[in-house]
């Protein structure tokens, strides 16, 4: 009979903790690159946590019958498929974001069109409900909320960019920089 | 020896929903060069795991079939479990998948993304070739949830079905669907994490991730700790399947995707979130009144709520988007009452709403495709114009709404009766929740239906030439199928009820795949099994 020593070490939850409550600070961000980071810290964070959840590291996983102590493989196996997904995840974040730059030339998740319909309804304080007041800026829900953005434009009011400035030309960001 | 039975019994068909669709992605994807042999392929692919899922559903009548994966009894192995409720739910979900895949290939995905593709200025033909492969994937990634007997098995099959749908939802990556597309991908990815924690810590209480095991051992534990449990499964779940204070995300990122991909999650990957949350509330946690009533509440917000958004809608897209998280509430109202009649109920209108809103969400493709719009205010008169479209839209529209005697209008009247007869007064709030809910739906799709259909147009809707007949039998065959629910309803239900029998005695389930802890299978080492049934014991 095997039995694993299972108090977990302080260390490594403490471990956990960290990780994943600075994960979940950058995954409030806006940028998501920051969001990124914060995915990959938490993943690590939890991965960690299922490590812990199989008990003390220290012997092999597998020793076949012997009376040998040994580590729980189930739980470093599932924290190794956790991994690959993880990583596959993190490429297609990736992608998005650099598609997002090629797009707008920053990588901020925009609002929701919802949002941006409530907000425009609040600065006409008029109905708002019709996409026939794309007239009245000139760009439509979703251009305004694609260049509602924290870094690049903050003091600039979405009305006031050339609607066609972030969608006409997706090379010029990159060239520009 | 060998985990393939001697005599080709139903254990064959076990895997097949989920191997078929992945083999066939590769294919797809190593074809990329050939689109014609991708289309075959990918329709063979689907048409094949959907017998295999028929045969499955009969099959799992007599009991549920197991098959141990890779030849590891239960404890240790993954199980893959088709009892009634997985074997209907694939069936179901089969059927949608190829009328959908049907339809895009009328469509002609190709033509439609090259033009995208081009704006984007991106080179070449890409989302073409991935759409098939994508497609396959996100079929493999949905049945192998539903098949699961084990929990971090569910939550690859999770992740399988979310990889994928965030690069359907992506396809060309135009600047509207990056933003819907990363919004939504978060959103998924922040609920996988919740997920996997709760799988942690599960594993770190139990010792087990499997779903049968996991219901002998967790009512051992601390009361406190499997009630913390369960909330942070059911809030994982709960994002999955939006569930009205998480649901926040979907009516913004499904309506930007191309009509096909959009009819497919709202058919199918919410309804995948309901099921685990069925599964969570039955087997792995039965009896636990604290938290059913909780779900009580979230299922009329989740009702009223939603319904209210899509009264307030102008775009068909969204205003359907709406009254899928609005409807998912009334799923959920069935799995919270606790008992077989209302899992039953809850059962018949998963099946019945993969179907409706499914062909809501094609015919709304085809109104598109045909008016140039989906915002109300564009469009009108379509009636005349199209008068076929107008009746593919109105049947699935009232279906959704409850008019008897379609199956919608038996779903809820299946709920109702079971809430009037628990009769508490939570209950009761949801029976005229319910009710009203019907009532505001009706009138949400019958303003669509006015205002796309008979009002006068108000700007020049374009001469077309005549819908392709490759993209309207699809949707007439989706509609259809909805409508055949209400003939068939009675052996359906009666199938639902004995689902629900074996859902929620959990005996059944448990007895199939982990037989009182007993060595069962086939090639298992029997050393393996001991040292870790034991070794996890500790915690």
């Amino acid at each position: 009979m095997i039995v694993l020593e299972n108090t977990p070490s302080a260390v490594l939850v403490l471990a956990v903790g960290v990780l994943c409550g600075t994960g979940v600070y950058l995954l409030l961000e806006r940028p998501l690159t920051r969001i990124l980071l914060g995915f990959i810290l938490i993943s690590n964070g939890v991965n960690l946590m299922l490590l812990v959840a199989g008990g003390r590291a220290g012997a092999s996983p597998i020793v076949g019958s012997s009376d040998e102590p040994m580590s729980d493989p189930l739980a470093q196996a599932m924290t190794l498929t956790a991994i690959v997904i993880t990583l596959g995840l993190t490429a297609f974040i990736l992608a998005l974001a650099y598609r997002s730059w090629q797009l707008h030339g920053h990588d901020e998740v925009a609002d929701d069109v919802e949002d941006r319909r409530v907000a425009r309804h609040a600065a006409l304080n008029a109905p708002a409900y019709e996409d026939a007041d794309a007239d009245e800026t000139g760009q439509t829900l979703d251009e305004e909320a694609a260049a509602v953005h924290d870094d690049v434009a903050g003091d600039e009011a979405p009305g006031e960019e050339a609607p066609g400035d972030d969608t006409s030309d997706v090379t010029t960001p990159g060239e520009a920089r | 020896m060998s985990w393939i039975p001697a005599a080709w019994g139903p254990e064959t068909l076990v895997p097949l929903p989920v191997l078929v669709p992945l083999f066939a992605a590769g294919l797809t994807l190593a074809l990329h060069r050939y689109a014609n042999v991708q289309r075959t392929i990918s329709v063979a692919a689907l048409v094949a795991s959907t017998l295999a899922s028929v045969g499955l559903v009969l099959a799992a009548d007599a009991g549920p079939v197991v098959v141990d994966v890779g030849g590891w009894a239960a404890p240790v192995g993954i199980a893959l479990v088709a009892d009634r409720l997985a074997a209907l739910m694939l069936t179901v979900s089969g059927v949608m998948l190829l009328c959908v895949l049907l339809y895009s290939l009328g469509q002609g995905v190709p033509e439609n993304e090259a033009e995208t593709v081009d704006e984007a200025r991106v080179g070449g033909a890409i989302p073409v070739a991935i759409f098939h492969p994508t497609y396959l994937v996100l079929a493999a990634g949905v049945s192998n949830a539903f098949l699961t007997g084990d929990l971090f098995n569910l939550y690859v099959g999770f992740e399988i079905l979310l990889a994928a749908s965030a690069v359907l939802l992506t396809l060309g990556g135009t600047a509207e669907r990056v933003r819907a597309g990363s919004v939504y991908l978060i959103v998924a990815l922040a609920s996988s994490v919740l997920f996997l924690s709760a799988i942690a810590l599960i594993y770190a209480a139990t010792g087990t991730v499997n779903m049968a095991q996991l219901a002998v051992r967790l009512p051992e534990i601390d009361d406190t700790v499997r009630v913390a449990l369960q909330l942070l499964l059911l809030l994982a779940f709960g994002i999955k399947a939006a569930v009205f204070p998480l649901s926040f995300w979907l009516p913004d990122s499904y309506p930007t995707a191309p009509a096909p991909v959009t009819a497919v999650f709202a058919g199918l990957l919410t309804k995948v979130g309901v099921y685990s949350i069925l599964r969570t509330q039955t087997l792995i946690f039965p009896d636990s009144p604290v938290v059913d009533q909780i779900l009580l509440v979230v299922a009329l917000a989740t009702m009223v709520i939603g319904i209210l958004g899509a009264v307030a809608q102008n775009d068909v897209k969204r205003l359907l988007s709406f009254t899928l998280v609005s409807h998912i509430g009334f799923m959920i109202f069935g799995i919270a009452l606790a008992s077989e009649a209302g899992t039953a109920a809850a059962i018949f209108y998963v099946v019945h709403h993969i179907s409706v809103q499914t062909a809501l969400f094609l015919v709304v493709g085809l109104v598109e495709w045909r008016g140039g719009s989906t915002s109300l205010d564009r469009l009108g008169g379509l009636a005349k114009l199209a008068p076929l479209l107008a009746v593919l839209f109105f049947v699935p529209a009232l279906n959704l709404a409850g008019i008897p005697p379609l199956s919608g209008f038996l779903g809820k009247v299946g709920l109702l009766t079971e809430g009037v007869r628990i009769g508490t007064p939570l209950a009761w709030a949801l029976v005229v929740g319910s009710v009203a809910t019907s009532l505001l739906t009706l009138y949400a799709v019958v303003k669509a239906w006015n205002k796309a259909f008979w009002q006068t147009a108000p700007a020049e809707i374009p001469e077309h030439a005549p819908m392709p007949r490759t993209m309207v039998w699809p949707a007439a065959a989706l509609v259809t199928f909805g409508l055949s629910l209400t003939v068939v309803a009675g052996p359906l239900y009666g199938y639902a009820d004995r689902s629900a029998a074996t859902t929620m005695d959990g005996y059944t389930y448990i007895e199939a795949v982990y037989p009182g802890g007993s060595d069962r299978g086939t090639g298992q080492s029997a050393d393996v099994t001991d040292a870790q049934t034991e070794g996890g014991d500790g915690p």
